[in-house]
């Protein structure tokens, strides 16, 4: 057991934070919101250029050979910068799922052009009838010799009105138990019959659709791996997702940003600053400490992988506590933000912009935006549930 | 004891639930909150006919009633029915301050308030005051018979819509003082009056208001010079009153629309109301709302029977900070992703609840003048 890093990873750390000083672009820093398709995909291409769009990848399929060690600091950094990571869609869920299960023909088409961003991919698997239980999906496609044709509706797909393809489950049989007739395809979003409807978000974000599919004619070399065998790829996609869904980087990151606004803020007039008014420094506390318990837990988790055991029902556990988390430091910002948290404020110009101190503009929006990461990715109860079945027995 | 509303009170709370749900309902709501104004004319002159405005005021003043008890019966149903109609700043705040400190503003004012006629707000927050009612920065001198106003008020809600304000400014002394504020009323158009209006994210109307060198006739202050924060003090705490009655009409909306989402939605082949951790989940924020509900009457019941009951409106608000969370969360969180679209209305209850939670102090403020309330801290 050993805590200390290496010289080689020091070295590491320095190149990873020379390549972010160098190539993280000057006018994200400091941005929160409002990022476009085309900064998402700018980014995504420069840590490709860097052979870093995927550390988590095979090194034969683009990504690295990092160790645990490596992949941790090169996620500490990037928080630290307060980077986005690369296109989720592309390197944490689809991209795995095909090199994993798809044919070399698919590996071929898809996987140079996901590592790079030229597709941007998006996650077709809920509906509006079925979130938690997602077996019970009912988006339906029939073949017709070469292809099948879709019909049915997806929702909540995010930025799917910046993607190029979507991965969809469908039902290919729908007279067995739901989980066994469930295939995964990949559907370009140009085909005639696929159309994107936004939904607004509390605060006013477009960042979730409806996805409707009208009789869309996908060629069946497009489905990955075996018919019906889909919920198999899904649930391997699942673990893969919520692998990195702690955040204790970013939550660290955005907490040290909040101490430092609470230092420098006044408590009442020319006195004590926030940072001195003991009930507010004991949530901050409470926080750090809640934090190093989820990073010592990821740590053991991603020992565990290296030893072989890949992400298991464990990762249930980060999912939970990670995000209840995240959700706390947002309402934190709130409370630090007083009254400068309600105005409702979007850069148009014509006022005096923003009302209050640049910290406190957003911060009611991202606490409400935040409760998502509760919801979606499996809900925190489903977590529980997980966690109930598959390690305690229950 | 009695936990009993008087007939007038329950004909008022009939009424008005009657109305709201009739002609305000969410997507009503919507619509206004959408408007260039954000707020109807046309509702407010039907709140005035309703006397909802009178009944914040004694008789002397064209009023019929005016007490906490009164005014917490229409702030549960503005909270259910999300209103957004100035009523907190013009009759509560406003109305309060100028019922407190009497005079011919007062005789002059109050009617036009109660009448409907007049929307007015008051700007007592500060760019750096936090949460201080004390720390007041903006000056106002002393020039002959006037007096000159430079400063900013912070998020005064009503700003851009009232026509009259009253600010809080200092005569004397500095911004840790206690001593040395004094209220002064001004027409929103006054010369070196300037106001940066916004929406705020829960759907209300308020501003930054800055002032610059605007000059205001002596006669337009109210109340005896520097003496102003007690009487800043007990109409904020008048306030809060207020506002836990309309955090529990909102924390009980929430607790409404929950159920019914989860009765009807189904997954795994059942309603998600019969699993056993969302009912015990929908039982905690039941009983969250209870708890909120009592805390209103306490603090409404307490203020008309002390005049002034500062540990009652601090507990309450302190209430009011653990109800609003605990039930706006598990309510967006019960409805899944539903929970956090703008079509949905829970979501607006939920945004609303949790601007509560710092208005006129959030929890940790409170908490602390609780207990200087109680003699546990200087
Ligand atoms: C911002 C956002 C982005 C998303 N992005 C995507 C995307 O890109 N692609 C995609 O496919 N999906 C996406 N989702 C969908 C997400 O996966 C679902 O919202 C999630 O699975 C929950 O489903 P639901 O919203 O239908 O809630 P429901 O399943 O209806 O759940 C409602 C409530 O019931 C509870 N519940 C349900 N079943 C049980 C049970 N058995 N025991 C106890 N409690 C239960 C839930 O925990 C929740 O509290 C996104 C969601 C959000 C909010």
């Amino acid at each position: 057991m050993d805590l200390a890093f290496s010289a080689k990873d020091e070295t590491f750390r320095r190149e990873v934070i020379d390549f972010l000083d160098e190539n993280w672009p000057a006018e994200y820093r400091g941005r929160k919101r409002d990022f476009t398709r085309e900064n998402y995909i700018d980014w995504h291409k420069k840590l490709h250029a860097k052979g870093w769009a995927a550390p988590a990848w095979p090194a034969e399929y683009g990504g690295t050979d990092w160790t645990p060690t490596q992949k941790y600091i090169f996620g500490q950094e990037m928080a630290n910068a307060e980077t986005f990571p690369s296109l989720a869609f592309n390197t944490s869920m689809v991209g795995p799922v095909i090199y994993t299960f798809g044919s070399a023909a698919q590996k071929q088409r898809f996987l140079p052009q996901t590592l790079a961003c030229d597709i941007w991919w998006c996650q077709g698997y809920s509906e509006p009838g079925s979130g938690s239980d997602l077996a019970s999906l009912r988006t339906k496609a029939v073949r017709e010799g070469d292809h099948y044709i879709v019909n049915g509706s997806k929702t909540w797909t995010t930025l799917a009105q910046h993607a190029d393809w979507i991965f969809c489950l469908v039902r290919t049989d729908p007279d067995v138990k739901k989980q066994q007739g469930i295939s995964f395809l990949l559907i370009d979003m140009k085909t005639p019959g696929v159309t994107v409807r936004p939904i607004i978000t509390l605060g006013g974000d477009h960042e979730v659709n409806e996805v409707f599919l009208e009789d869309v004619k996908v060629p069946v070399e497009n489905r990955i791996g075996e018919e019906n065998q889909g919920w198999t790829y899904a649930k391997f996609l699942l673990l893969h997702e919520r692998s990195n869904i702690a955040g204790v980087h970013q939550s660290r990151r955005y907490l040290k940003r909040l101490k430092d606004v609470a230092a420098d803020q006044e408590l009442s007039g020319s006195g004590p600053k926030l940072m001195d008014d003991p009930d507010f420094s004991r949530k901050v506390s409470e926080i750090e400490i809640d934090l190093t318990a989820l990073e010592f837990t990821e740590l053991r988790a991603l020992s565990n992988e290296e030893a072989g055991k890949g992400p298991g029902a464990e990762s249930s556990i980060l999912k939970i506590r990670g995000t209840e988390l995240q959700q706390r430091i947002s309402h934190l910002a709130v409370e630090v933000a007083g009254y400068y948290a309600m105005p409702f404020q979007r850069n148009q110009g014509h006022n005096e912009y923003p009302a209050g101190p640049e910290h406190s503009v957003h911060a009611a929006a991202r606490y409400f935006n935040g409760r998502k990461t509760s919801i979606y990715g499996g809900t925190n109860e489903i977590q529980r549930n997980i966690i109930a079945k598959a390690i305690l027995g229950l | 004891m009695n936990f009993e509303f008087s007939e007038e009170q329950q004909m008022l709370r009939d009424s008005l639930s009657r109305f709201l749900r009739d002609k305000y309902d969410f997507e009503e709501r919507q619509k206004i909150i959408a408007s260039d104004d954000g707020w109807s004319r046309e509702k407010w002159n039907q709140f005035a006919e309703m006397g909802l405005m009178a009944a914040a005021f004694p008789e002397d003043y064209d009023g019929f009633g005016g007490t906490s008890v009164d005014l917490m019966v229409i702030m549960e149903e503005f909270g259910k029915g999300l209103v957004v109609e100035p009523y907190l700043p013009t009759v509560v705040l406003s109305g309060g301050l100028l019922l407190e400190t009497g005079g011919d503003k007062a005789k002059e004012l109050i009617p036009a308030i109660a009448s409907g006629e007049l929307v007015m707000g008051f700007g007592f927050a500060e760019p750096h005051s936090r949460f201080d009612l004390f720390h007041v920065d903006t000056k106002a001198a002393k020039q002959r018979t006037d007096y000159i106003l430079s400063g900013r008020k912070a998020v005064v809600f009503a700003a851009p819509i009232a026509d009259k304000l009253i600010v809080s400014a200092r005569t004397s002394g500095s911004n840790r003082d206690t001593d040395g504020i004094s209220l002064f009323l001004l027409d929103t158009n006054t010369d070196g009056v300037r106001i940066d209006g916004y929406p705020t994210i829960d759907g209300l109307r308020a501003g930054d208001v800055y002032l610059d060198n605007v000059k205001i006739p002596a006669v337009n202050m109210i109340g005896e010079e520097g003496k102003a924060l007690p009487t800043i003090e007990k109409i904020i705490d008048k306030a809060i009153v207020a506002l836990s009655a309309e955090a529990m009409g909102v924390c009980r909306k929430m607790c409404e629309l929950t159920s019914e989402y989860c009765r009807a939605r189904e997954q795994f082949g059942q309603p998600i109301s019969k699993f056993q951790v969302l009912q015990h989940t929908m039982v905690d924020m039941f009983i969250h709302t209870e708890e909120m509900t009592s805390m209103a009457f306490m603090a409404a019941m307490k203020t008309d029977a002390n005049g002034h009951d500062k540990a009652a409106a601090s507990s309450a608000k302190v209430q009011l900070g653990k109800s609003c969370k605990f039930v706006g969360e598990s309510a967006i969180q019960l409805h899944g992703g539903m929970g956090i679209t703008e079509e949905m209305a829970v979501g607006h209850y939920f945004m609303h609840s949790t601007m509560m939670e710092s208005l006129f102090g959030n929890s940790d403020y409170h908490l602390k003048r609780y207990q200087t309330a109680t003699g546990l801290r200087e």
